[in-house]
């Protein structure tokens, strides 16, 4: 198969090293396509320039929809489709049902979170990675390049890179 | 960048790289099972397989095997089930409270608490349902499911069906949140496996991860909001498993002190039960690098400080039941005829192994030494499972009426079925430790750099 997608790839092994290294690249005008680390480097997010994640309100629109289906089935369910006398009880009143709908907003958030999560980065169990370097799980951090997506030559890239304190400079292509 | 403290121990010693973590963490997964795995795996097996036959018998024969009786209609298995969850507890704990307290020492220690979490949940969950007798029923019993036996819906007024809800709950997202930690280990896994079924197996459980900062980025929002959502979960479950007892008019039960009480008591088991566990796996599967004193004694810590929070519950359920002057409160599990009733040794035990040995951890020698935190941890365990057992079969032995009163004695069918969980327990949480990474290599690779003895 023939390849149409080419990248640089820097590689890093220590976390310091790649932040300065972000910085000065993109400061140098080059586009970084992403960079790939073994474990989360703190503050890289905001040296690629990426947002905060909206994950947060996701989490918070699946929890209201726990609470809301938690109380609906419970008003519905034990108020009007089958009233029991229990012990003495009112059919419907909103404290017995406070567990199980704090029980539903806390499941339904947490599920529809993580769910958004996995479609959102693409992590599906038959998913096939496209690994820029068998070392990414490991322990090195990899700067990708893509070379469509800048106007530089090749080797100037290279040559930034290098200047930027990588170990080494390779090619991958797709 | 030289990192020097004169406070603080390294976490990780013996002067790790981050590749070194790769290496010793994964050797257990791709090499061969140890001997002592094997010999663990077999014990293991051997008790589920004989606790199986008590949980044939009775699903066959019914309940009525059990040494219940009119006055004590629960006995071994909510006290089994109340033990479980509450040793569970410890690793959302460590996963959840103690990440949103920024605390890096949890990070060699989560992984495999979160798994001790998910197992004795499991193991929980086996009570409930084999307490209805007929399992095959207790779907239209304890879920909201349109039935024709009676009732046409479950009652949501009752405590049992909030505990359906809040058990399943917390599994659930504890099995999420665990999973979602796993992901990245199990990458770096799969980029190094050499056969065909590894590769293959590793790739799925992988979920195609590829390290992007992207990715990444969003998984640390995940894991946070995930603990922020864990963290109300952890006090809720025990909170309404003491709703159980709390809202019933027994002596002894209908406490207004239970959930805070069950909270700590659940902690105070679960810590004990992660230190049995990581003092086994840390010689085992030669983790004492990673596995540290520094680890063994902060575990210790938090124990004095939940073991100190139920004692003091304890003293103030003895004082309560006296100053009362209700002469029902004089036979509830924390009370002067406990101590010296028919049930005095059980009251006893639970003196003895819940306050009076752990009290020896406020000894530095004692809390730093690994033998004897592993005895501590095991008698704590004890003593905690006769706290249930004494709440739940002590206060019911003498109600309101004297004519009434009984004791209870355990056939070999409650105790085969407490044996079942326990080797189910037991048999996963080895089944783990050999093909899941049992310390999560991620986080423990990004506090290399500040927290190995390479930068003492």
């Amino acid at each position: 198969m023939e390849s149409n997608k080419h990248f640089v790839l820097g590689v890093y092994d220590d976390e310091d090293v790649l932040l300065s290294a972000v910085r000065k690249v993109r400061g140098s005008g080059v586009k970084i396509h992403e960079v790939y680390s073994p474990f989360p480097v703190h503050g890289l997010d905001d040296e690629l320039g990426y947002k905060r994640t909206r994950l947060p309100i996701v989490a918070f629109m699946f929890g209201m929809l726990g609470t809301s289906l938690a109380l609906t089935m419970q008003f519905w369910m034990l108020g009007y489709d089958w009233p029991m006398i229990i012990g003495g009880k009112n059919f419907t009143s909103l404290p017995p049902f406070i567990p199980v709908t704090f029980e539903l907003t806390v499941l339904l958030s947490a599920l529809g979170m993580v769910g958004t999560f996995m479609i959102i980065s693409n992590l599906k169990p038959h998913g096939k990675p496209r690994l820029m370097d068998i070392r990414i799980t490991d322990d090195k951090h990899i700067m990708a390049i893509d070379l469509a997506k800048n106007n530089l030559s090749q080797e100037d890239i290279k040559s930034i890179i290098s200047d930027s304190g990588a170990q080494e400079v390779n090619l991958k292509d797709f | 960048m030289q990192v020097t403290s004169s406070v603080r121990e390294p976490l990780v010693t013996g002067g790790k790289t981050v590749h070194d973590v790769t290496e010793d963490i994964c050797r257990q997964v791709e090499g061969k099972p140890s001997k002592s795995w094997m010999l663990g795996v077999a014990v293991s097996l051997v008790a589920l397989l004989l606790g199986a036959y008590a949980v044939f018998m009775l699903l066959w024969e019914g309940i009525g095997v059990w040494g219940l009786n009119k006055t004590i209609g629960w006995a071994w298995d909510i006290t089994n089930f109340v033990w479980w969850v509450g040793i569970g507890h410890a690793g959302t704990l460590i996963s959840a409270i103690l990440l949103l307290f920024r605390q890096k020492w949890r990070m060699s220690i989560n992984r495999a608490a979160e798994a001790m979490t998910i197992f004795a949940v499991i193991c929980a969950a086996c009570f409930p349902g084999l307490h209805m007798g007929r399992l095959w029923l207790g779907f239209y019993w304890a879920l909201p499911l349109p039935n024709a036996f009676g009732s046409l819906w479950v009652n949501f007024n009752s405590p049992l069906l909030w505990d359906v809800f809040a058990v399943s709950t917390y599994f659930t997202v504890s099995l999420v949140f665990w999973y979602i930690g796993l992901i990245p280990d199990f990458a770096s896994i799969r980029d190094r496996a050499t056969n065909k079924i590894s590769k293959l197996a590793y790739g799925v459980l992988s979920f195609g991860w590829d390290g992007a900062a992207k990715t990444w980025s969003r998984y640390e929002s995940v894991a946070l909001i995930l603990a922020g959502l864990a963290t109300p979960l952890v006090l809720s479950v025990h909170t309404i498993v003491s709703f159980d007892f709390a809202t019933s008019v027994i002596p002894g039960w209908h406490s207004t002190i239970f959930p805070p009480y069950f909270v700590a008591g659940a902690i105070f088991s679960g810590f004990a039960m992660v230190q049995t566990l990581l003092l086994i796996s840390r010689r085992v599967l030669k983790l004492e690098d990673y596995i540290t004193r520094e680890h063994v004694e902060l575990m210790n810590i938090i124990i004095i400080v939940t073991g100190g929070v139920v004692a003091v519950a304890y003293a103030t359920e003895f004082f309560i039941g006296w100053y009362t002057g209700v002469e029902y409160e004089n036979y509830t599990y924390m009370s002067y005829g406990a101590a010296t009733g028919p049930y005095a040794w059980a009251f006893w035990a639970l003196i003895i192994c819940n306050i009076l040995i752990p009290s020896t951890l406020w000894f530095r020698s004692v809390r730093t030494s690994y033998m004897l935190s592993f005895i501590i941890s095991i008698v704590i365990n004890i003593g905690m499972w006769f706290e249930r057992f004494d709440i739940i079969v002590m206060c019911l032995s003498r109600d309101y009426l004297p004519s009434s009163w009984a004791m209870f004695h355990p056939t070999i069918y409650d105790v085969g079925v407490y044996v079942f969980t326990l080797g189910l327990f037991f048999t996963l949480f080895l089944l783990f430790s050999k093909f899941f990474p049992v310390i999560n290599m991620a986080e423990v690779k990004s506090i290399i750099k500040s927290s190995s003895s390479k930068q003492k």
